[in-house]
């Protein structure tokens, strides 16, 4: 049974993948360690636990965020993502597809983490945020083309030891022409995936 | 990590005043810094007064045509912003070549200009450490001092800031403004970070207590024509070892107006000024701008493993002013 | 009860040698794939490692008092409590223990980052902050920690191979050449830094020991913990079935062993989990090295004299030596030929393998000299090497197996567009970036290891392979799928291959290159005895029908032979000499690596391991703080590797290179693709800007200081010297 609240623990209602679930936290507990240790959410992963290797990347209000510096408590009222709601039922996400489709991974470790990460990048390059590979960000410049050098310097956030940077990055270039088809409305879909594959 | 409390506050005199309850607590923002150094036992808060849902997070225009951001806009929301990549573009480069995708969007601009040292011996606290136990000593300066600071430091301190966004901040005169118990305040960026002297732990000039509300970028013309480069010892997500943010108004050949400013090399966002009177006035030309190099890297004292940043400086300033002309001259 | 067949309508030709994804894909995209630490158990109880704070001395006292009044904490072992070990033993590698995993047996401190204690609470917030108020008290010595390859203390020494090799007079071999290299080339302390921190649970279940782990060889943990613990073998049980990386590291350590003990004196199940910064001290390491080539040559580069030594440091507990000079003994002959590998006992955590062991920082070395050479012959350096082709084992005299280096460096050459290169240096131009290009050649060993493999013809017509194996990413799992597929001649949705329990029966690690060899033998064994089997139409009963297969009698007939992997490696980059900065755009490799099982994670993985050279070349460095002996910023913001946007585009491709001693073909892919990488970009960097890099990594400052001191190159005009 949870302990009571005191000072230093709450009881809060974390919104993870739609679901809500009510527990008392220790403070002291991040979002990441909540997932993994309190709710069974095991994809989500720690690989340093001090924000410099985006493996435990998860969505926030929509917004990637590494979850180890999230304290669970501060979490309360927003709406998370992990890699456990990516897919529709059977369905994957078309990213979590385009990566079991070219190897965008090797030991897996980091691959959630590259997952929800480039869900998100998608979502930003669509909504028009330059990055640091953009030559020139004044808003006149329109949006850069997400190319293989925009896609990687969005992705640096997560670290790959295995180095399966070069199928990652397709991978992603492949999701991410299949979702620009798709925003445009045309039936270009099959045609970008066809075109990057 | 200690056992601590926590509490959201709603608005920013509640805020103010949550924290003047518990002389150990801290403001919480996105937490990518403090939480990190809580884990390291850097940071041994009582109390977290999480101030991410005051309503701060706007981006507003001034009147005299400078910009108003508030303190919980995040990294990624500032560099995303039509008129700050419109008017102050190196500001936006600038949080973009910081951190990560993930790391901006929670960090905050308040927390990001009270970001701590990555100093490796401030972070470790089986080492002795000036800024984190004052008295204790200063390893670097004897120890691995590779990527510390060359101006403005101090036997007791050769740390550096981190900041990215500070850079740009520091060359575009931004102004920090704030809330305390006695009401609001605001210092100049020049004002705002302490020199290191015997007392690098004090390291800002905010009142106790006090609450960043914000920061106001003064309307400068010349910062449309600006420019962030950033040099790291990997192509991303790593801090600098030195950053120039500079801006160039040139007319007939000539600097009519110029702002630089250096990241990576002092314990705070370094503004050179004397860089500036070299240019302004002079021929937008190389033999200027190294010139303007030379004059702010006169100051520097760097220590035997750190030497190459003195060149490294010149150079970059040297590469991002004639940038900045070529782009003039188009 | 049904009657199996073994002929397949979809099988005619066969899937190796096909690209499939991978069977456990679906798992690591959704998140499902459970990693050692992740696994749940009722009444779970969290242990958390506390190190020295000093380099060497010993432990004066550990005030375990206020640390037990401490919420939830349940116990503080440390060497005054612990379980005593037994570390006088042999395991599987055929090597002792390292005793750095024998935690808690005495009062000695011989590194920084020592385990000297283990706390464990109700939860791991309770453990840290226990941990982390646990006062240790010393008695410090002086420490040395730093390696120089004119340490006084450095003697050779052997590990997996002889120390020391020598034939004919080098002094006179180098005297008589007409062109000759004499070289210091030094590599830093490296780190394996997979993206899983190690992580085991230990628990007690009837009379028998159970340990969830992240590790590259169940049976081999299994034997070690059993051994440690005096227990049976039969009484141990090691399972890792999902493991986040290793590249060598994923061994016995610190975090095993006192979960165990831990488990065992409180009767409950207890996980310990390293943190990041913990990994730096207590996961093993690549040692930093020294090395001196000297190389004579004729006119025309072929090789007369070779001297190759390199001085690595280990801890004062073990002896590991990092090879670096054994390149040479595989890859170029000289009538005056000398190899030796030394090492230095320092205050320093144990080294370790790190993928391609030796070969790695070797390769650096040996491939840079002979591009220096290639310069002062005026001779490709493609060219050079294939001058230099040896035509037996130049140490052992022995015959090779398949050597085809020259196809690859035909093919590289070909594809990457060598030919006609210009060999100036700093004339190629981008902006502020100026060009070049370097290639280096690679070897990596080719062996196998004595496995056995349990396969079962389910009564539903399927067939399970059981094997100790472990899939630390290398897609072993479905090669191992592909090739019982192949062997059985049935579609490989019909086979189900289980792997990472030591439950299996004993099998080679991963690790060496040889691990889907060495299984794949034992699967492809057993197939054909189940095959023989079921040719007979035995029905199949309800619970299958298993055989068991172990491949220690075929591989101990084989004969002795030089038998190895080779590649030929192909690098541009582009150096901006007035900030340092080295980016590398383009790498290509070639490698004759035997049969290819799956291109698709084949190609992933020999990308992955130049991605490694690239890390190497240019960010890869453990800085150790000379006054504490400890390291200097020990996490992945203070430990650089590549990310994403360093990389450009790198592509691998083979030469076909059939082992025809293998009953696969296979050689393995593991390792030789980091082999001679950095070589290549740092050649690649010297075409550039006429500057020659010989320690490693190729930093910013190095490139800086190296144009100031080569005349002003980094000056306003970014001009590079030319040499």
């Amino acid at each position: 049974m949870a302990p009571a609240p005191s000072s230093t623990t709450s009881a809060v209602t974390l919104n993870i993948n739609g679901e809500k679930h009510q527990l008392t936290v220790d403070h002291r507990t991040t979002l990441l360690d909540a997932l993994r240790e309190r709710l069974d959410l095991t994809g989500t992963k720690k690989g340093c636990d001090q924000g410099q290797c985006g493996a435990c990347t998860v969505l926030v209000d929509g917004r990637r965020a590494v979850s180890c510096l999230n304290l669970a408590v501060a979490a309360e009222g927003r709406e998370i993502t992990t890699i456990e709601g990516m897919a529709e039922g059977d369905r994957l996400h078309p990213v979590q597809q385009a990566f079991l489709d070219l190897d965008g991974y090797q030991c897996g470790y980091c691959t959630p983490g590259q997952i929800c990460s480039a869900i998100a990048v998608i979502e930003e390059h669509a909504a028009g945020w330059p990055s640091a590979a953009t030559d020139d960000v004044r808003p006149e410049a329109g949006p850069p083309p997400l190319t293989p050098d925009e896609i990687r310097e969005r992705m640096s956030g997560n670290l790959c030891r295995c180095g399966a940077y070069v199928s990652i990055v397709q991978a992603v270039t492949r999701a991410a022409e299949a979702h620009e088809a798709e925003a445009r409305g045309t039936d270009g879909d099959r045609d970008a995936q066809e075109a990057a594959a | 990590m200690r056992e601590f409390g926590y509490q959201r506050a709603d608005d920013v005199s509640g805020a103010v005043a949550l924290l003047a309850a518990d002389p150990d607590a801290r403001f919480l923002g996105g937490g990518t810094n403090l939480v990190d150094l809580m884990k390291t036992g850097v940071e041994r808060p009582a109390r977290l007064v999480d101030v991410r849902e005051l309503p701060l997070d706007g981006i507003e225009p001034t009147a005299d045509g400078g910009l108003r951001v508030g303190a919980t806009v995040t990294n990624s929301d500032l560099a995303a912003h039509p008129e700050v990549r419109r008017r102050y573009p190196a500001l936006a480069q600038a949080v973009l070549a910081g951190a990560s995708g993930q790391l901006r969007n929670m960090a905050t601009v308040g927390g990001n200009l009270l970001q701590r040292t990555r100093c490796g011996y401030f972070a470790d606290v089986s080492r002795p450490c000036n800024k984190r136990a004052p008295g204790s000593g200063c390893p670097a300066v004897t120890g691995e001092h590779h990527n510390h600071a060359i101006l403005g430091a101090s036997d007791h301190c050769v740390a550096t800031n981190p900041s990215d966004m500070g850079v740009a901040l520091a060359a575009f005169d931004a102004v920090v403004t704030y809330e305390t118990l006695d009401g609001p305040g605001e210092l100049p960026l020049a004002d705002f970070y302490l020199p290191v002297g015997d007392t690098p732990d004090r390291e800002t000039a905010l009142p106790p207590g006090a609450l960043i509300t914000g920061i106001i970028l003064p309307p400068a013309p010349v910062a449309a024509h600006s420019r962030y480069r950033k040099v790291r010892e990997r192509a991303s997500y790593a801090f600098a070892i030195g950053s120039v943010a500079a801006a160039l108004t040139i007319e007939d050949g000539v600097v009519r107006e110029a702002r630089l400013a250096f990241g990576a090399v002092a314990s705070r966002p370094w503004r050179a000024h004397a860089a500036e009177a070299v240019l302004t006035g002079a021929p937008a030309d190389g033999e200027t701008f190294a010139a303007a190099a030379d004059a702010e890297l006169a100051a520097a004292r760097p220590l035997p493993d750190n030497e190459y940043k003195v060149t490294l400086m010149r150079n970059l300033v040297v590469a991002v002013l004639t940038e900045l002309a070529e782009e003039a001259a188009r | 009860m049904t009657t199996a067949t073994t002929g397949g309508r979809t099988t005619v030709r066969g899937v190796v040698g096909t690209s499939r994804t991978r069977v456990e894909g679906r798992e690591k995209v959704t998140g499902a794939a459970r990693y050692a630490g992740e696994i749940p158990f009722a009444d779970l109880a969290h242990g958390w490692l506390v190190l020295s704070t000093v380099a060497r001395g010993r432990i004066r006292s550990v005030d375990t008092e206020p640390v037990l009044a401490m919420p939830g904490v349940l116990a503080v072992l440390h060497h005054g409590n612990a379980p005593r070990l037994e570390t006088d033993y042999v395991g599987l590698l055929g090597i002792p223990p390292d005793p750095t995993a024998a935690v808690f047996q005495n009062d000695r401190v011989p590194h920084l980052g020592w385990p000297v204690a283990l706390v464990v609470a109700e939860n791991s917030e309770q453990a840290r902050e226990a941990a982390e108020a646990l006062v240790v008290a010393y008695d410090e010595e002086p420490h040395d920690t730093r390696l120089t390859g004119a340490h006084p203390d450095a003697y050779p020494a052997a590990g997996v191979m002889p120390a020391e090799t020598e034939k004919g007079d080098l002094d006179a071999g180098l005297a008589e050449s007409p062109f000759v290299v004499d070289e210091a080339y030094t590599t830093p302390e490296e780190h394996h830094s997979m993206m899983e921190p190690h992580a085991a649970t230990a628990l007690w279940d009837g009379g028998r020991l159970e340990v969830v782990d992240s590790n590259q060889g169940t049976t081999w943990i299994q034997g070690e913990l059993a051994k440690m613990f005096s227990l049976d073998e039969s009484a141990v049980r090691v399972r890792s079935e999902h493991i986040g990386g290793g590249f060598g590291s994923k061994g016995l350590r610190a975090h095993q062993v006192s979960a165990v003990m831990a488990a065992t004196v409180l009767q409950r199940p207890v996980r310990v989990v390293m943190t990041r910064r913990q990994m730096f001290s207590l996961a093993g390491y690549r040692s930093p090295t020294a090395q001196r080539v000297r190389l004579g040559a004729d006119a025309d580069g072929r090789l007369r004299a070779l001297d190759h030594r390199s001085v690595s440091q280990t801890s004062t507990v073990y002896e590991f030596v990092e090879p670096s000079a054994g390149v040479a003994r595989v890859m170029y002959d000289a009538e005056a030929h000398r190899t030796a590998n030394e090492v230095v006992r320092l205050d320093v955590p144990s080294p370790t393998f790190m993928r391609a062991p030796g070969e790695a920082p070797g390769s650096f070395a040996i491939e840079s000299a002979l591009d220096e050479l290639a310069e002062r012959c005026g001779v490709d350096p493609v060219e050079l090497r294939l001058r230099n082709e040896p035509e037996t084992g130049p140490v052992s005299g022995l015959p090779f197996g398949s050597r085809n280096l020259e196809a690859c460096f035909r093919e590289g050459a070909r594809r990457f567009g060598w030919d006609g290169r210009d060999p100036r240096t700093g004339v190629r131009r981008d902006g502020r970036w100026l060009l070049g290009t370097g290639t280096a050649a690679a070897s990596f060993g080719a062996g196998a290891a004595p496995s056995t493999a349990l396969l079962t013809a389910e009564a539903d017509g399927g067939f399970t392979v059981r094997i100790s194996a472990a899939d630390i990413g290398t897609g072993a799992r479905t090669a191992l799928t592909m090739i019982a597929a192949d062997a059985l001649e049935v579609a490989p949705d019909r086979v189900r291959v289980r792997i990472g329990d030591s439950d299996f029966g004993p099998a080679m690690i991963a690790g060496g290159s040889m691990g889907t060899r060495s299984w794949a033998w034992a699967v492809t064994e057993a197939a054909r005895e189940l095959r023989e089997r079921l040719a007979l139409g035995t029905p199949v009963p309800p619970e299958g029908i298993t055989v068991r297969s172990d491949t220690t009698a075929a591989l101990g007939s084989l004969a002795q032979k030089e038998r190895h992997s080779y590649g030929a490696q192909f690098a541009e980059v582009a150096v901006d000499t007035a900030t340092g900065e080295v980016r590398v755009r383009r790498m290509l490799g070639i490698f004759a690596a035997g049969r290819i099982v799956n291109p698709l994670t084949a190609r992933n993985q020999l990308v992955g391991g130049m991605i490694w050279g690239v890390s190497m070349a240019l960010h890869e460095e453990a800085v150790r703080d000379r006054v504490s002996g400890g390291l200097y910023a020990p996490d992945l913001a203070g430990y650089h590797v590549a990310t994403h946007a360093d990389i450009g585009d790198i592509d691998a491709d083979w030469v076909d290179d059939s082992d025809p001693e293998d009953p696969v073909g296979i050689k393995g892919v593991g390792e030789i693709g980091i082999v001679g990488a950095a070589a290549a970009v740092a050649n690649a960097v010297w075409h550039a800007t006429g500057v020659r890099h010989r320690d490693l990594p190729i930093r910013p400052d190095r490139v800086l200081s190296a144009a100031a001191a080569n005349g002003g190159a980094a000056g306003t005009d970014g001009g590079a010297a030319d040499a």
